[in-house]
Parts: C-alpha cells; structure tokens; sequence
C-alpha cells in the first residue's frame, strides 16, 4: 500500500515486467529476423491447429467457457477472504505462509528461506511469477544456483536468453540452435550431440535427473491454489515438475495472489479448460497436488509465498481487473497475428502477445509500459481464443484511454475532433483533404508519423468529388 | 422500407463510390435511401486509439442524427461495430445518452446484415464476371459475427468467380491507426494476407470495409500486382446494364 491507501504497483529496478525499448522499435527487429519468423510460424500455427481441433471436440466449450469467468470473477470479488482462508488451511496442514507485497519482499523472502537451508543450489519448476519477480537474479546475486529443470526453462537459463512465450518459452528456437547451447553450456554435455530432437531430450534428461538428486530445495510456482482445502496445484508436461515438486526436502512456491480458487470441484472446469486451450491435449499430463506436508512423504519443509506486486492495483480497475482471470494457458498469443510476427521479446515483459499487453501495463503502470495497448490491431482472435472469456480488446481499448499521448498526435486528434463535430468544417476539410495529392504521384511520402502508411502503401486517388456533394447534385 | 444511409467519414471522403454503390443497390431492390447530412463520423478512430473524452461530441452526434430513423445501413463492418459496441461506453458520462446509444445501435445494421437478415434477400440481381476472393475483415467477423452472408450474397451473383482465400480469418494488419503506429507489423501482417490473395489468381480481393480495403489495395498497387480491391457494396451494385 502507498501512503494514502492507493495500491501499489510493481517496482521499477526488479524483475521482468518492463522493455527496454517501445514495442515498435523492438518489433523492428524482430521482424527482420527470418528464422525466427520461420520458428514462430511453424510453432503457432501447430499449437492453433491441435487446439482447435480438440475445443471443437466438446459440445459444451462454451458453457465450460462461462463457468471459467464466472468463477473467476467470483474469487475476485471475494479475493480477501479467500486468501485468508488459504492461509489458514495451508498452516493448518504444516506449510508456513508469506505475504509478498511487490518482487523485492518476494525475492527476500525466497532468498532468505534458501539462505536458511544451508544450500546453495535450488531446483525450479516452470514458473511465470518467479520470471516476473525476476527471482533468479535475487539467487544469484545471494550466491546461490537456480537451475531451470522445464526443458524450454532450461534452453532460456543455458542461453542466456529470456523467454518469449508463456507455455513454450524457448519457441524462437530451433533444433540446431538448442544443441548450439547445450554444447556450450550443459554440464557434463557428449560432445558428439546431434541435433535430433530425442537426442537433445536425452541429454536434459542426464543432467537434469542427476540435479534432481543431488538438490534439496526447490522453488515453484502454482497454477491453482484451493481456499477451502489448501491444497496447491501445479500443471505439467514433463514430469519434471513432479520431481522438483516430490524430491526436495524443502518446497517454496511463490503464487501471484489471482490464483486462488474457491473450492476444489472448481479444478473440474479449470483442468478442462487449461490443457485444451494450451497444449491442444484433452487431459493434462502431470498434475501435481499437494497439501502442506505429509510426515515421511515428500518436502517435509513446505513455504507459500503470496505475491501481490501489482495485483491489487488491477483488482481496482473495473474493465482492467478481468486481465487477472488469466490461467496461463497461452491461447491468446497462438492466435495473435502480431504475436505470430514479433515473438515475444519485443514486448519487454515476461507476459508476451495480447495477454501480455493487457496485463504488463497494468502491473507496472500503463505510463510504465505505454506501447503495449497498441500493441494490437484488435482483431479480436485473442478474445475468442480465451478460455476464460477475457474481452482482451476492450481493456487494450481502455488502457489506451489511460495512457500517456504524444502531444502532436494529441493535438491533431483533438483538432480532428472539432472539425467533426461540425457539418460545414467537416466538408470544408474534405475538399481539403484532395490536397492530399501533396504526397505526390500515386500518394507515395506522406510526412512523418503518417510515412509509416506511405512505406508500403499507395494511397487511394483522391476522388473528383465527396459522397455528400454528389448526393447534393443528384 | 425507408432506410438511412450511415455513409462512414471515410466512403464519404475518400471512397464515395462504395457509398453510390450501396444506394444504388437499396434503390434498385426497391427501398428508399436518405442520407442525414448531419453526419459526420463515429469516432471510432479516436476512440480505438485512446480519445473517448474526444469522442464524445462525435457520438453524441452520431446518435442525435440517426435516432429518428427506423433502419440504419453502413457500408463498413467496423464503423457498426463501433455504434453497437463502443457509443454506449463512452456515452455512459452522460445521463440517459448511453441509452439512446443503445437504441440506435439496436436499429444499425452492416450491408449484409441489413440484406440478409432484415430484407431477407440473397440474391440481389448482380452481374460481375471476375474473379474474386473475399477477405472476412475482423470487426465483420468477431464484432458483429456476420458469418457468411457476405459469401451468400457474392454466391448468387451472376459471372462472379468465388475462389476461397486461404487463412482468411487472419487480420490484414490495418488496425486503424496501428497501421501507421506499428507499420513494420502492420505491414508484416499485409504481406502474407497479399501472398494470400496472389495465391488465389483472383482480379479482385472484396470486403465488407473499405478501410482493411485502403490497406490490402495499397499494397497490391505499391507492388503492381495488378489485384484490385472493390468493396462488396460495388459488387453488388453491378449489373449487365452497368457493366
């Protein structure tokens, strides 16, 4: 909370949330990179496709669809006292409970817990609050190792690199690229490595099990927290999570506050929704659940960290708060055309595509990230890819009504503006508008910003004569 | 039937031929078109790029000339998408406004919404014989869910050469103004939809906007493909007599 009661946003100088640079000039480039086109094509048109195929599968997607929101928009207008109740569960059943109010407590009090185990290495599972926190970071600088064991988590850390996707975070990657970096940075790596997808599997697998074994914390993130039990849910592919989940003597799991969830039948919708919406698979793979600690039967040291840094800020946003509805299930950026083209680094923030563009503003501030609304041609595909229902083009609609305008383009608008509220201005400005003919021949080179247009366009001829004229004279 | 003709700022200004089409072709079904002089524009522009405060003399507007009439048309999927999805919005800071808003949006109707569903025709008495493909454009889709009544009406015209266009549900990247705030995207996006179109050997690339129009045509006609763009409305306005 900030002096006068106000909601906090989450703090610059941590984290992932914030780009270095406007979307359009990172766009740019992105653009100009024609491998990664080719891998963000390839990878977004077979998740759509396979997705498509098993939604459509299901007489009741739609009813499914409803109950999701609903259910959402129920746990957030009951947030407080759900939280509350997890807390209190999750105590009950032998976990501890921690209250993060932005990245840096998160991060202190992860690094702490860490700290406090003696270890000096930790086992991560896939997760999209402790990229946001930027946690790994915290570790390090802390002097201890966190070791990504998602396999696409994994290829990222070993890169060097960032994510750019939610689900599949190392999708602007290709085969050959993934051996250069395991050659590079795996520990222990054959140096005889092929680029063959079983191959580059088989070899995470070797360095991956050895660390599963030989680490005794570990860190996640959770797709679900249930209020009524305090049970915690992760969902997976790999398995990997599994292990990081089971294996540890101590599990820390950091969860953004909008992932409680009221009851545990409420996980009949979700985890039908999710998988289908994601992956394209009609069950999920691994689904983890655990309740604080069971004596002799995995962690027996068993920490919540729950994280606002900027949550509650959204929450106060009546058409905003809808992005906190969000499951993670990456539909929306299979479906972007923007997404399709840029990848997910020309966002800035961990949370790509239309989801991200929604969500990362309002964390931050919209001034903070005040590209990312326009960051969309509002095609609308996001909306009807969610399984949640989320108006994605009605908030970006709304966050551009909040952000900070160019004054030029402020002035014309508002000029615009006037000129159209009156009849006899407005005829008076379309005659003038022949005068677009100062673009030259075939409307080639209008003046910036509008060159953007005459870059790869030709401008229609202007017409001899307005609709309103010739309707006058007939 | 009487009918009102929301023309669109941008048919009136830069493309009146699509607006000529379309009170050609309500007048030769037999309705009578007037056209409020009053009108503007809707505001979509300024309030899909963040200026609802600035929008709101050209809806209130807007609803002020068209409240009067039973049956509004426009030739432009995204313009009704606005009146029936915006206006009411950014009409809410004003008492009863957005009501009003409301009850024009319920009376506007798309060009093949208006066709297909209030006058209950598909078969207009066209004659275009060329090859053409239609591009869905978003707003007509995902706004408004028109389906295909477009598809419907260009199927009964006679000489015309339907080739369907592959990923056609994919935008065109026009956007309104993302088109000139993120060009490089923007036009990204236009080169697969022109590699698209090219695909299909069509003459002529139609839709049910002339602003995703503007755009696909700009294209073409910078790389001098010699693909036009012609608006549904002029499609369906043609006849052999015209032709």
């Amino acid at each position: 909370m900030t002096f006068l009661g106000m909601p906090a946003r989450a703090p610059r100088g941590v984290g992932h949330l914030r780009g270095d640079e406007p979307f359009p000039v990172a766009a740019r480039k992105a653009l100009a990179n024609p491998q990664l086109r080719r891998n963000l094509h390839h990878a977004t048109t077979t998740i759509r496709d396979k997705s498509g195929r098993v939604v459509a599968e299901l007489p009741d997607w739609q009813e499914l669809r409803s109950a999701g929101s609903a259910l959402k928009a129920y746990t957030m207008a009951h947030l407080p006292e759900l939280l509350e109740q997890l807390e209190e569960r999750v105590t009950a059943a032998g976990g501890i409970v921690h209250w993060a109010a932005d990245a840096n407590e998160a991060n202190e009090i992860v690094t702490g817990l860490v700290r406090d185990t003696g270890e000096q290495r930790v086992i991560k599972v896939k997760s999209m609050a402790t990229q946001e926190i930027g946690l790994n970071e915290a570790l390090a600088a802390a002097g201890i190792s966190p070791v990504e064991t998602d396999l696409a988590e994994l290829i990222v850390q070993l890169g060097d690199d960032k994510p750019s996707h939610i689900l599949v975070p190392a999708i602007h990657r290709n085969r050959a690229e993934i051996r250069e970096i395991f050659l590079r940075a795996m520990p222990g790596v054959d140096p005889g490595l092929t680029d063959d997808p079983p191959a580059l599997a088989g070899a995470a697998r070797r360095y991956l099990r050895e660390t599963f074994l030989t680490t005794r914390v570990a860190v996640s993130g959770a797709n679900f927290g249930i209020a009524e039990t305090g049970t915690l849910a992760v969902v997976e592919s790999e398995g990997n999570g599994r292990m990081c989940l089971t294996l540890p003597d101590t599990l820390i799991t950091v969860m953004g506050i909008e992932k409680v969830v009221p009851a545990w039948p409420d996980l009949e919708v979700f985890l039908q929704l999710l998988p289908r919406a994601s992956t394209g698979e009609r069950m999920n793979p691994y689904t983890s659940m655990w309740t604080g600690v069971t004596p002799g039967d995995g962690p027996q040291n068993f920490h919540l960290v729950l994280l606002d840094n900027g949550r509650t800020a959204v929450l106060a946003d009546e058409v905003g708060r809808q992005a906190l509805h969000c499951i993670r299930c990456s539909a929306c950026l299979n479906v972007c055309p923007v997404y399709e083209r840029t990848g997910g680094h020309a966002y800035g923030s961990v949370y790509p595509g239309p989801i991200g563009a929604v969500l990362s503003p309002q964390l931050t501030g919209v001034a903070d990230n005040a590209s990312l609304p326009y960051a969309s041609s509002l095609c609308g595909a996001c909306f009807d890819a969610c399984p949640v229902k989320i108006d994605i083009p009605s908030i970006l609609v709304h966050l551009r009504n909040q952000a900070p305008h160019p004054r030029t383009e402020a002035a014309v608008m508002r000029a615009a503006a006037a000129t159209m509220a009156r009849p006899k201005l407005y005829a008076r400005a379309q005659r003038a508008a022949k005068a677009a003919r100062i673009a030259g021949r075939r409307g080639r080179g209008l003046p910036p910003p509008l060159n953007g247009w005459t870059a790869s366009r030709d401008l229609p001829e202007p017409p001899q004569q307005t609709f309103r004229d010739w309707w006058r004279g007939r | 039937m009487r009918i009102a003709l929301f023309v669109t700022c941008l048919a009136d200004t830069m493309f009146p031929a699509v607006a000529k089409a379309t009170v050609q072709l309500l007048e030769r079904l037999g309705h009578e078109v007037v056209f409020p002089v009053e009108q503007t524009c809707c505001g979509q522009m300024h309030i899909n790029t963040g200026y609802q405060k600035d929008a709101l003399p050209l809806v209130r507007r807007h609803i002020k000339t068209f409240e009067p009439y039973d049956v509004v048309v426009a030739p432009s999927g995204s313009c009704v998408g606005s009146v029936r999805h915006q206006h009411a919005m950014v009409a809410a800071g004003e008492p009863g406004l957005a009501a009003r808003a409301r009850s024009v949006a319920d009376r506007t109707y798309e060009l093949s919404e208006l066709l297909v569903d209030v006058l209950g025709v598909e078969d207009v008495g066209a004659y275009y014989p060329h090859r053409v493909t239609y591009h869905p454009t978003c707003h007509s889709l995902r706004v408004l869910r028109v389906g295909d009544k477009p598809v419907r009406l260009l199927r009964q015209v006679r000489g015309l050469d339907l080739v369907e266009l592959p990923a056609a549900e994919q935008c065109c990247g026009f956007g309104g103004t993302f088109a000139v705030k993120n060009a490089d995207t923007s036009t990204a996006m236009l080169a697969d939809k022109m590699r698209h179109v090219l695909d299909t050997g069509a003459d002529v690339c139609t839709a049910g906007d002339a602003s995703c129009l503007m755009h696909i045509g700009g294209g073409l006609s910078r790389l001098r493909t010699g693909v036009r763009t012609v608006h549904l409305a002029e499609i369906l306005a043609s006849t052999e007599a015209s032709s």
